[in-house]
């Protein structure tokens, strides 16, 4: 009787600390990132709501290619041919959407998002088909993807439905709460909460922490690592499609998405091992990314020396993190 | 991605008679019959074009790109992979043609060399002692080089930089008529890889702590030891190749040899060095190396543009990987 009460007692103040413990990389990041906020508040005063707006449009390609590659690294595997599809995906759009009414760019828009997902239907299916290493599969796909984007479009080309611009740019209710950031939420949660209630997000989860579990505890491993990179390319069409929207055009070139959501997920707390990590902090991860260089920006700094920083910044969080790591395996 | 049981021991056991025994046990020869296949399909295709000074351009062009593939190799057989070798080949070269005209050529070469082992070091220390992945450390660490060598680029903008005639000569020189220059540096390198691979304890820990960490662990090893030594070591041939680069092109660029870095890891895996780490070795990256050259020779004859070539590039990629992996049952 006693054993049982105190164990309740016991139970119930962990499961807050739990719940603390278990989102604590994130709330971090979330302190930091108000504080980087302020930092930029103080070095800048004219940075306010158009500056924030500014941030939420800028993100917005990152912050896809963030969620796309969480979702295959949660799953055990990698793809850096992100930006390949989403340079592929932009071309695409771009070149129906030119010149064509503004209705036809749904059905375009549509059929985008579909084509995201073949492209991570082939990527995955040849992952799991061929049984080669998820790195070199996707590394050799990107140059697929990067062809296909400079056969369609030699040069930065295309053009983009209005509606399209205005969906993402200026802001909504209040001028703090810009339009791109609710696309943003509303497209990444409509997606995320469903997904993680569902069997599938919890297959996701067993098979990247330990794949011969999942299987012996009857997960299809196949199927699930297809439809993780399936999802991968959707978001990738989504990265894709912003490109063109908040441009204007379509560049064929791949651009520096694939390294920088690898940082942004690691800064983000999803272990690079798999089975662990969300999609809450790698997005805090983006935002904090681009503020800091919006900061170099700022405060004038030399371009080269932001790319060290950028390194800097990468490697010593990843380096924190697995401290933290070790000295949690051995307490 | 768990490792399978790569032992030694069974590996004898298994040893077997038949064309996956082969591929196995002895991937040099398969490998050959690719590249004689390759060739043929050049000569079929346009005979004018394979001359003996066609097969000296390709020796020429794969002698720096198995360099950078000989990095790959090493650090593979431990499970990690050093795509920093772009940038810290890329700025060798440039240091080099930069520093010579006030230092001369030994003591540009001198200072170019130790930079690198610097950056090596760094990267060693990340992953090694630090534990920081392998991928995220090396990308980060190409960040940081690339960076500090366009600050570098910005102070010595006035000075102008040219490629040193030595090495222009190292690059594109043939002595006796038919044997590159560049062998003279290449061929030490690799019977010193080769040996150390095959017939050193060093080597042997290697592949030790890439089959099974644990078990190196428990027998003695420090992995740690293993692991700085074997980035610097990467860090270090990587220089040369670049000084091959700079010579072989004549340009000192900050991002000369970025472009070679998917293409070093495909020539390891090619080659049959698992990415996994435990399995593989020098003799079939050379191979993997003239195969990809030769490819690329092959491609650009038939007159292709540039999309379609990057395209069949990928896609024979993951086409050699699957048939390797399916021959061997190995990933």
């Amino acid at each position: 009787m006693t054993s049982a009460s105190t164990r309740a007692a016991a139970g119930r103040t962990p499961a807050v600390g739990a719940l603390l413990r278990r989102n604590a990389w994130s709330l971090g990041l979330m302190v930091f990132l108000f504080a980087l906020l302020a930092f930029t508040k103080a070095i800048n005063h004219n940075y306010d709501a158009t500056g924030i707006q500014n941030l939420a449009i800028s993100i917005l390609p990152l912050a896809f290619a963030t969620v796309a590659q969480a979702i295959v690294v949660i799953s055990g595997g990698i793809d850096l041919s992100l930006a390949a599809i989403m340079a592929l995906t932009s071309t695409v759009a771009a070149v129906l959407m030119k010149g064509q009414s503004e209705p036809f760019a749904i059905l375009v828009v549509a059929g985008v998002l579909l084509l995201g997902l073949l492209i991570g239907a082939v990527n995955g299916g040849l992952v799991v088909v061929t049984r080669v290493p998820d790195i070199v599969v996707t590394l050799a796909m990107s140059y697929v993807w990067a062809g296909f984007a400079l056969l369609i479009l030699v040069r930065p080309g295309g053009g983009s439905a209005t509606w399209l611009k205005e969906i993402l740019s200026g802001s909504i209710l209040s001028e703090w709460i810009p339009k791109a950031a609710v696309v943003l939420v509303v497209i990444v949660a409509g997606t995320w909460i469903p997904l993680m209630r569902s069997r599938l997000g919890l297959s996701l989860y067993a098979i990247g922490s330990n794949r011969l579990a999942a299987f012996r505890s009857g997960i299809s491993v196949g199927r699930t690592r297809l439809i993780a990179y399936m999802l991968a390319g959707f978001f990738c069409a989504l990265g894709g499609i912003s490109l063109t929207a908040t441009t204007g055009i379509a560049t064929p070139v791949p651009g520096p998405y694939t390294l920088n959501s690898v940082a942004a997920i690691v800064l983000g707390g999803v272990s690079l091992a798999g089975g662990r990590g969300g999609i809450v902090g790698p997005i805090i991860g983006v935002l904090i990314l681009q503020l800091v260089r919006t900061d170099m920006t700022f405060l004038n700094f030399n371009t080269d020396l932001a790319t060290v920083l950028q390194g800097v910044i990468l490697i010593g969080v990843v380096m924190i993190g697995s401290l933290l790591e070790i000295r949690r395996a051995r307490a | 991605m768990s490792g399978s049981a790569k032992n030694p021991d069974l590996h004898a056991a298994l040893r077997s008679t038949g064309f996956r025994g082969l591929l196995r046990d002895r991937p040099i020869v398969p490998l050959m019959g690719l590249l004689v296949a390759l060739t043929a399909v050049i000569y079929l295709a346009r005979p004018e074009m394979v001359t003996s000074n066609w097969a000296i351009n390709i020796v020429r062009q794969a002698i720096p790109l198995s360099l950078l593939a000989a990095c790959q190799t090493i650090t593979f057989l431990t499970g990690g992979i050093d795509l920093s070798v772009g940038a810290v080949a890329s700025m060798t070269g440039f240091l080099v043609a930069t520093l010579v005209s006030r230092t001369g050529l030994p003591a540009a070469l001198a200072i170019a060399l130790v930079a690198g082992c610097l950056a090596g070091l760094i990267t060693g220390i990340g992953v090694g002692v630090f534990r920081v992945h392998p991928l995220i450390m090396t990308l980060g660490m190409s960040l940081i080089v690339l960076g500090l060598a366009n600050v570098w680029q910005r102070i010595m903008v006035q000075t102008g930089a040219g490629v040193p005639a030595q090495l222009r000569w190292l690059g594109t020189e043939t002595l006796a008529g038919f044997i590159p220059a560049s062998m003279l540096v290449w061929l030490p390198i690799m019977l010193l890889l080769l040996f150390m691979l095959s017939r050193t304890g060093y080597g042997r820990l290697l592949y030790a702590i890439g089959d099974n960490p644990v078990a190196s662990r428990l027998s003695g090893a420090r992995s740690w030891q293993v692991i700085v030594v074997l980035y610097v070591l990467s860090a270090l041939i990587a220089g040369v190749a670049g000084f091959l680069y700079a010579g072989l092109t004549n340009v000192a660029n900050v991002n000369l040899v970025d472009p070679y870095v998917l293409p070093s890891v495909a020539a390891a895996v090619i080659g049959g060095t698992s990415i996994m780490g435990g399995r593989g070795g020098i003799g079939g990256t050379i191979l993997g190396a003239l195969i990809l050259t030769v490819l690329g020779s092959l491609l650009s004859s038939l007159g292709f543009p540039e999309a379609t070539r990057q395209i069949l590039f990928g896609a024979i990629v993951v086409l050699m990987a699957a048939a390797y992996t399916r021959f061997t049952g190995e990933s």
